[in-house]
């Protein structure tokens, strides 16, 4: 039984479920309480759970983030939501040197299942302050698990998934996903996070992407069917670790790739997954992995500098079929 | 709020709890001492910071606490942990890198931890640790626990954002929580005059609208007493609070510092307030420490040293197949460890 929902309600939808299901559950991040979250993801919760549980923080990135650390240390299965990952960078230091290494240099004894949900990405004119991915800089680093949910029914189940993992995870929601309306089963199975999966197959090139990225590419893969190009289309959704046997599985497949990341191209996720292609898979390519990244600069304010900053329709399409074209 | 406390009279002092208090800081300072020598044998790796001078905070501290309150440190910490009944032998095996170690080799001098003793670890980012046990004490609140959440942290982490944004949400939450400032004057070779705008730390806490007082660090007593009401006043629902204890430390900042720094006369003049010299000669004037008891006392400190030392050197390395263990759980129940 599905409904038709947007990806912010599906976010919603996830945040009630696990503060029904579990006491030990509470949300915490500026405004989410009161003005119902930056992104309205969290409307309507401080009316249903009370201010111990839906808790409104100072802006003050460091201390919230590292008390949700403290908190999940405590017992707790905080779920701390940073407007964006812009802002997160002020947390850096609690995410990078005490939730990433805490199991780790204590020898297994403690514990930290911290959840920590932020927006990321470009596309509303909101300059270089506000409009970056770097995702791929926590998926660099051991300890973390980095989720970047796509769809509506993934919104959901990903933070549900997250909550009952032992280790600390990182969702990133891509600020242009909220208003997506899409179907969404309020009652799926619990979701293994660790699978990328195929949303469209196709036989002649693999388009490997994740979070904002992946409905420009379905676009994308629409249009090359027209051209005769018949693309497989790869979520990553689990951006550390990384599902390397389907990256593998699908490109030995299809002979080509293309990765489609709105992180900037230099030391981006996307070498990443080209690198594992080029140990696992240099064999069976009929042609180089390509890419298709930001552009190396701040994302800039004017919509037609923005546009050719990201990754567009445009962009996937002419740099797939030329892959294409050059090793038919 | 701004005086600083003075010691309860001695002679209500019981005499097993004054030599009990006496003997762990002997044995701190005895620990470290050997820690030093075993550094320059080259048993002990990587940083290695010295609490020598700084004893009676924590020994006066921990012995105020229950076994429930919890313990957020710094990399200065091995004073703490064995105040806080960390074996010294967990500990010198730690440092060493051994197995046996209270964290299994993986963290040496600058990361103790310890889950039953509550002690949730030294912290080697200066104020990493202050938001930290804001959580820590957040969750003690929300579950209806009685426990109070102690973090140490220095002059030094004074400085930074996190102590500022810690102490506002701790206040803001009204949340359980004691930060416990050891002042020994030097962030790392900065002195206090030359690192912050108003040295008197714990002023900052009106800014909180919290309560703040300072106390002799040289005092262990005095320590005990602040630590056990402050304890009581938060436990009673009254919020956070910041004590700043008035320390010096005698050692070089690391084994690496040639302490340019400071002045040997100034440290001369803080070693005539050594804590446990001080102590103990005021036990002695009280008739509470005779002769025959303080080499008895010296004896076993030794003796418990050199076990720490043995159980150190006869600790197993762990297995290099274990690199990549306890970095991320369903990475390591399924063998393949954390890489991608």
């Amino acid at each position: 039984m599905t409904a038709t929902m947007t990806y912010r309600e599906a976010v919603r939808s996830g945040l009630r479920e696990a503060l029904r299901s579990d006491a030990r559950v509470f949300l915490m991040g500026e405004d989410v309480g009161r003005y119902g979250g930056a992104f309205a993801c969290s409307r309507g919760l401080l009316d249903e759970f009370g201010p111990e549980r839906i808790r409104d923080t100072p802006l003050s990135e460091s201390a919230f983030v590292g008390a949700g650390i403290g908190a999940a240390l405590g017992g707790m299965r905080p779920i701390v939501e940073v407007m964006t990952v812009n802002f997160s960078l002020l947390a850096l230091d609690q995410i990078v040197n005490n939730a990433a290494t805490l199991r780790h240099m204590s020898g297994g004894q403690m514990s930290v299942p911290v959840v920590v949900r932020m927006a990321t990405g470009g596309g509303r004119q909101l300059a270089a302050q506000h409009s970056h991915s770097l995702e791929g800089w926590y998926a660099h680093v051991p300890g973390l698990t980095v989720l970047a949910p796509a769809t509506n029914q993934d919104a959901r189940d990903m933070l549900l998934a997250a909550l009952t993992e032992p280790d600390p995870v990182i969702i990133f929601e891509h600020a242009m996903l909220y208003p997506q309306e899409g179907e969404v089963d309020e009652k799926s199975l619990p979701l293994d996070i660790r699978h990328a999966a195929v949303r469209r197959a196709g036989s002649d090139v693999t388009l490997i992407t994740y979070g904002g990225s992946l409905g420009k590419t379905l676009a994308a893969a629409e249009e090359l069917s027209g051209l005769g190009i018949e693309a497989e289309v790869l979520d990553l959704r689990a951006l550390r670790p990384l599902d390397s046997q389907a990256i593998l599985t699908s490109v030995t497949k299809t002979r080509r790739a293309v990765i489609i990341d709105e992180g900037w191209r230099t030391g981006s996720l996307a070498a990443e997954v080209s690198a594992q292609i080029m140990e696992g898979a240099f064999y069976e390519l009929d042609a180089p992995v390509a890419r298709v990244c930001s552009a190396e600069v701040p994302i800039p304010y004017p919509k037609h500098l923005e546009d050719a900053a990201l990754p567009q329709v445009a962009s996937i399409v002419e740099t797939a079929r030329q892959l294409c074209e050059k090793s038919a | 709020m701004m005086a600083e406390v003075t010691a309860t009279a001695l002679p209500d002092l019981n005499v097993e709890h004054a030599v009990a208090l006496l003997r762990q800081m002997l044995l701190i300072r005895r620990f470290e001492e050997k820690s030093a020598e075993l550094y320059t044998l080259g048993k002990i790796h990587g940083f290695l910071h010295l609490y020598i001078g700084e004893e009676a905070v924590a020994v006066g501290a921990m012995h105020a606490l229950t076994a429930d309150d919890e313990i957020v440190s710094t990399y200065r910490e091995h004073g703490h942990a064995i105040a806080r009944g960390v074996s010294p032998a967990a500990v010198m095996a730690e440092m060493y890198g051994k197995s046996n170690g209270c964290s299994r080799g993986r963290g040496g001098s600058m990361h103790l931890f310890d889950v039953e003793k509550r002690f949730f670890g030294g912290n080697a980012i200066v104020a990493g640790g202050l938001p930290l046990a804001v959580g820590l004490a957040l969750a003690n609140k929300l579950q209806g626990r009685a426990r109070v959440t102690v973090c140490f942290f220095g002059d030094g982490a004074v400085d930074e954002g996190e102590f500022h944004e810690s102490l506002n949400l701790a206040a803001l939450w009204k949340l359980p929580v004691l930060f416990l400032c050891e002042n020994n004057l030097y962030a790392m070779g900065t002195g206090l005059e030359r690192h912050q705008s108003q040295t008197d730390i714990q002023a900052k806490a009106q800014a909180y609208a919290m309560q703040g007082e300072a106390v002799d660090g040289m005092d262990v007593l005095a320590i005990e007493a602040s630590v056990n009401r402050i304890a009581e006043h938060i436990r009673d629902g009254n919020g956070p609070y910041l004590l700043e204890a008035r320390t010096y430390r005698y050692r070089a900042h690391s084994m690496y510092d040639p302490e340019l720094y400071r002045g040997k006369a100034e440290v001369e003049q803080w070693k005539q307030r050594c804590p446990i010299e001080n102590f103990a000669a005021r036990l002695r004037e009280s008739g509470l420490l005779v002769e025959e008891a303080w080499k008895q006392l010296n004896t076993s400190v030794a003796a418990e040293v050199a076990e720490a030392v043995a159980a150190a050197e006869a600790g197993p390395w762990e297995p290099l197949e274990h690199l990549l263990k306890d970095v991320h759980t369903l990475a390591t129940a399924d063998g393949r460890g954390d890489s991608l």
